[in-house]
C-alpha cells in the first residue's frame, strides 16, 4: 500500500519524524537526509527566502518502487521533507502544497506554546494528530 | 415505613424494604429533605430547588446523590422516570425510596426496571454524598485524620473510581450508612483539602503565595505511601479550622467535583482564586498573558515540563501563544487537577472550554478600581473601537459578557461593557494604544511569539500619539469630518443659512501624512467625549499614509458638505492637495440638498473609519512582520551542516 514519511528538520537536525507504514523507516531516512542537500541546494540558490519549495526526487527512483520527495522550508529554515509512494498517483501538486501548509501551521501551533523551545523534539498530541489524519489521508 | 412506602406509591409497584435498606434509604432521604433547608448546595447547575417540604427531597441533593452513585447520567434519567418522581414533580419518599432501589439494581448490574427491585438487593452505594452529614457532624477533621490513612496511600496515583472501590470494599463491611458516611467521602474530601488549604492560603494574602499554594500542596498530594497516616493525618488536623471555616467552600467543591466529569468543572471558589490569580500576573482583566508570563508562572506548579506543554496546548485554543483569561483558568484548573492524581484528558472538556467559562462566569466580581485601568474597556476610539470590536467579536471570546450597559456610543458589544457598569473608562489615551494594539495582536495568531511584549511596545512607539487637539463635538453631520480646531463651530447650520464667514484660503482638508498624526491624537480625546459624534470628524483624519490614494477622492466628495464650513475646516494638518479641488466643486455645492449631502457623509464617513481602521491594522502587522522577521531569522542562521 502507500507509503509516506514526513520528517521536519531543523538544521538538518530531526524534530519530528514519522512514518507510515512502519516497517523500512530507515531506508525512507536515508532517502530524507539525502534530499536534504538538495533542499539546502535550493535554498541558497534562490538568494531571498521562498517559502514554498517543491521538489519531485525522481532521480532517487529505484528499478522496483518509486518515491517523490517533497520538501518545505519555513521563513526560519526549518524544513518540512515528506516521502510519499509514487504508485499514489491521486496525489497533486496542489494537495501537496495544501498539506505543506497544514504542517506549517501546525508547526506555529507548536511553536507558540511557550513550554516549547525551539529544537525540542516536537511533542505535541495536536501536531501528531494532524499529521496522523493527513498520513492517513494520503495513503 | 414499609407500609407508608407501600401505601404512598399508589401509581407505583410496592416496594418492600430490608430492615437495612429501610435504614438507610430514610436517613438519606432525610438527609436530602434536610439539605434542602440546611446547606448552601451550589451542586450542578441543572440542580433546581424544590420547594422543600415536610416529605420531599429537594430535588438538588438528591440530584447530587443520584450522580454520586457513579452511574451515567442516562441510568439516573430512566431512573427518575420510573420511580415517579417526575410524574408527580418531586421526591417524596416512595419515589425515593424506589429511586434507591433502582440505583442499587443498577450498580449490581441489573436493569433499570421495575421488577429488578422486587427482589434482594445490595445497599446502593454512593460516592461522595455525605457533605451534609459531615457538616452537619462536625468531626471532619477527626474523622479525615483517622481514615485518611488508606485513602490516602491512592489519592495520588488512582483516579477517583479506583477509590470508590476502596470505599465501596470499606461499605462492604458495614450494613448500614451511616458510619460509611465518613470514610467514603474522607477521600475526596481529603483529595478537596489541599483545594482548600490552598485557597485559604490565598484568602490571607493573594500576591505572595503564588509558589505557596502550589508548595502547600506538593507535600498534601505527594504519595507518601509508606509513611503512615503520621504525615497524612497531620495535615488535615492542621487544617481541621481552616477546613471548619471552609467547609460549605468544600461542600461547594465536593458537589462540583464528585462526578466523573466534575473534576473539570470550575468552581465559583476556584474561579475566583484563578482570576485573583490572573490579575497578579496581567492588572487587566481582559487583556491576556504572555506566553513567558505564563510559562513562568505554571513552571512553579513543578509538573513536568511535557504536562505543562500539553496543558497549555489544551488550553490555549486560539493558539496564539497567548492566555486569556478563561484560558488561563481551564489551565490553572487542569494544573490543580493534574497535581491532584486526575490524568489529563486528551481534549479540553466542555467545561472548560472559553465560551463554556464565559458564559458561566460573568465577571461581577471585579472591583471598580480595576475598570478604570481597563484598556480595552472601551475602546472609545472610533476606529480603534470598530477594530477592536471586529477583533473581539471575532477573536477573543472574552467578549461574549452579558452585557447591560450602554456606552456612549452604544456600539460597543465587548465583554468590558460590564466593565463600564462600575465606571466609565476616563482615561484612555495611553492605554488605548496597547489594547488596540494587542488587539490587533491578538487577531493575529500566527504572528505572535514569545516577542509579543516586545511587538507591543514596537507598535506603540509607532504609533504614539502626539497631543490630542480638542475634540469636535459631532452635532452637525458637516462639522464632522476635517477639523480638529474649530470644533464647536459646526454646531451652528451656518452652511444652511448661507452666513458663511469668508473662507480662509487653506484648503479644507488635512493631508494624508499630516493627518496621520491628527487622527492619532484625536483618537485618544475621543474617549472622553461623546464618541459617535466625534468618531465622523476622526475618521477622515485618521488616514495613515497607506490610505492615501482611497482619501482622496472621498474627500473630495466631503468638499462640497464643507463648503459651507469652510471656515471651520483649516485645520492644523491643512494639506495642499485638497486646495484646488476644494474651489471648483463650492458653487455645485450649494445647489445639492442637504439631505443627499448627509446621506453621502455618513456612507463616507463609513467606509473611511473601515477604511482607516484596515490601513491601520496593515500598518501594525507589517510593523509586527518585520519585528518577526528579524526574530525569527536570527536563531536559526547557520550555515547548514553536511551530514
Amino acid at each position: 500500500d502507500a507509503l509516506s514519511t514526513i520528517i521536519l528538520f531543523l538544521q538538518n537536525y530531526p524534530l519530528y519524524i514519522r512514518s507510515i507504514p512502519t516497517e523500512n523507516e530507515l531506508k525512507f531516512h536515508y532517502m530524507v537526509h539525502t534530499s536534504l542537500d538538495v533542499v539546502d541546494e535550493k535554498i541558497s540558490a534562490m538568494g531571498k527566502a521562498l517559502v514554498d519549495q517543491r521538489e519531485l526526487y525522481l532521480g532517487l527512483l529505484y528499478p522496483t518502487e518509486d518515491y517523490k520527495v517533497y520538501g518545505y522550508v519555513t521563513n526560519s529554515k526549518v524544513k518540512f521533507v515528506m516521502v510519499v509512494d509514487s504508485s499514489n498517483t491521486a496525489l497533486r501538486d496542489n494537495e501537496i502544497r495544501s498539506m505543506f501548509r497544514k504542517l506549517h501551521n501546525s508547526y506555529t501551533d507548536v511553536m507558540c506554546n511557550p513550554f516549547y523551545n525551539p529544537g525540542d523534539r516536537i511533542q505535541s498530541r495536536a501536531f501528531d494528530g494532524m499529521v496522523t489524519s493527513m498520513m492517513i489521508q494520503v495513503c | 415505613m414499609e407500609a407508608a412506602a407501600g401505601g404512598l406509591c399508589g401509581s407505583g409497584p410496592p416496594l418492600l424494604l430490608s430492615e437495612g435498606e429501610q435504614q438507610c434509604y430514610s436517613e438519606l432521604f432525610a438527609r436530602c429533605a434536610g439539605a434542602s433547608g440546611g446547606g448552601p448546595g451550589p451542586g450542578p447547575p441543572e440542580a433546581a430547588r424544590a420547594a422543600p417540604g415536610a416529605a420531599t427531597a429537594a430535588a438538588g441533593p438528591v440530584a447530587d446523590l443520584f450522580r454520586a452513585s457513579q452511574l451515567p447520567a442516562e441510568t439516573l434519567h430512566q431512573i427518575t422516570e420510573l420511580c415517579g418522581a417526575k410524574r408527580v414533580g418531586y421526591f417524596g419518599p416512595t419515589q425515593f425510596y424506589v429511586a434507591l432501589k433502582l440505583i442499587a439494581a443498577a450498580q449490581s448490574g441489573l436493569p433499570v426496571r421495575i421488577e429488578s427491585i422486587k427482589c434482594e438487593l445490595p445497599l446502593p452505594r454512593f460516592m461522595m454524598s455525605k457533605t451534609d452529614a459531615e457538616i452537619r457532624f462536625g468531626n471532619t477533621a477527626e474523622l479525615h485524620g483517622t481514615k485518611v490513612q488508606i485513602p490516602y496511600l491512592i489519592t495520588e496515583k488512582n483516579t477517583f473510581k479506583r477509590i470508590d472501590d476502596e470505599d465501596k470494599q470499606q461499605e462492604t463491611q458495614s450494613p448500614s450508612m451511616s458510619p460509611l458516611a465518613s470514610p467514603p467521602s474522607s477521600p475526596p474530601h481529603y483529595q478537596r483539602v489541599p483545594l482548600s488549604h490552598g485557597y485559604s492560603k490565598l484568602r490571607s494574602s493573594t500576591e505572595q503565595m503564588h509558589s505557596a499554594p502550589y508548595e502547600a500542596r506538593q507535600p498534601l498530594v505527594q504519595p507518601e505511601g509508606p509513611s503512615t497516616g503520621g504525615p497524612g493525618a497531620k495535615p488535615p488536623r492542621h487544617q481541621a479550622s481552616l477546613i471548619r471555616s471552609f467547609s460549605v467552600e468544600r461542600e461547594l467543591q465536593d458537589n462540583s467535583t464528585s462526578y466523573p466529569d466534575e473534576p473539570w468543572r470550575i468552581t465559583e471558589e476556584q474561579r475566583e482564586y484563578y482570576v485573583n490569580q490572573f490579575r497578579s500576573l496581567q492588572p487587566d482583566p481582559s487583556s491576556f498573558i504572555s506566553g513567558s508570563v505564563a510559562k513562568n508562572f505554571f513552571t512553579k506548579s513543578k509538573l513536568s515540563i511535557p504536562e505543562l506543554s500539553y496543558i497549555w496546548e489544551l488550553s490555549d485554543a486560539d493558539c496564539d501563544g497567548a492566555l486569556t483569561l478563561p484560558e488561563f483558568c481551564a489551565a490553572f484548573h487542569l494544573i490543580v487537577a493534574r497535581k491532584n492524581g486526575y490524568p489529563l484528558p486528551e481534549g479540553l472538556p466542555p467545561t472548560l472550554q472559553p465560551e463554556y467559562l464565559q458564559a458561566a462566569f460573568p465577571k461581577p466580581k471585579w472591583e471598580c478600581a480595576l475598570f478604570d485601568s481597563y484598556s480595552e474597556s472601551i475602546p472609545a476610539n472610533q476606529q480603534p473601537r470598530d477594530l477592536n470590536r471586529m477583533e473581539k467579536l471575532s477573536i477573543k471570546d472574552m467578549a461574549d459578557f452579558p452585557v447591560p450597559t450602554q456606552d456612549v456610543t452604544g456600539d460597543d458589544k465587548q465583554a468590558l461593557k460590564s466593565a463600564t457598569d462600575e465606571a466609565l473608562p476616563k482615561d484612555m489615551s495611553e492605554d488605548s494604544a496597547t489594547p488596540k494594539d494587542s488587539n490587533s495582536l491578538k487577531a493575529r495568531p500566527r504572528s505572535r511569539s514569545y516577542s509579543s511584549t516586545s511587538i507591543e511596545e514596537a507598535m506603540k512607539r509607532g504609533e504614539d500619539p502626539p497631543t490630542p487637539p480638542p475634540r469636535p463635538q459631532k452635532t452637525h453631520s458637516r462639522a464632522s469630518s476635517l477639523d480638529l480646531n474649530k470644533v464647536f463651530q459646526p454646531s451652528v447650520p451656518a452652511s444652511k443659512s448661507g452666513l458663511l464667514p469668508p473662507p480662509p484660503a487653506l484648503p479644507p482638508r488635512p493631508c494624508p501624512s499630516q493627518s496621520e498624526q491628527a487622527s492619532e491624537a484625536e483618537v485618544h480625546p475621543q474617549l472622553n467625549r461623546a464618541p459617535s459624534q466625534a468618531a465622523e470628524s476622526s475618521p477622515t483624519k485618521k488616514e495613515i499614509p497607506y490610505s492615501q490614494p482611497p482619501s482622496k477622492p472621498i474627500r473630495r466628495k466631503f468638499r462640497p458638505e464643507n463648503q459651507a464650513t469652510e471656515n471651520q475646516e483649516p485645520s492644523t494638518t491643512v494639506g495642499g492637495p485638497a486646495s484646488v479641488a476644494t474651489v471648483k466643486p463650492h458653487p455645485a455645492v450649494q445647489k445639492q440638498s442637504s439631505k443627499q449631502k448627509k446621506a453621502i457623509q455618513t456612507a463616507i464617513r463609513k467606509n473611511k473609519e473601515a477604511n482607516a481602521v484596515l490601513a491601520r491594522l496593515n500598518s501594525e502587522l507589517q510593523q509586527q512582520l518585520k519585528v518577526l522577521g528579524v526574530e525569527l531569522s536570527t536563531p536559526f542562521q547557520s550555515s547548514p551542516d553536511i551530514p
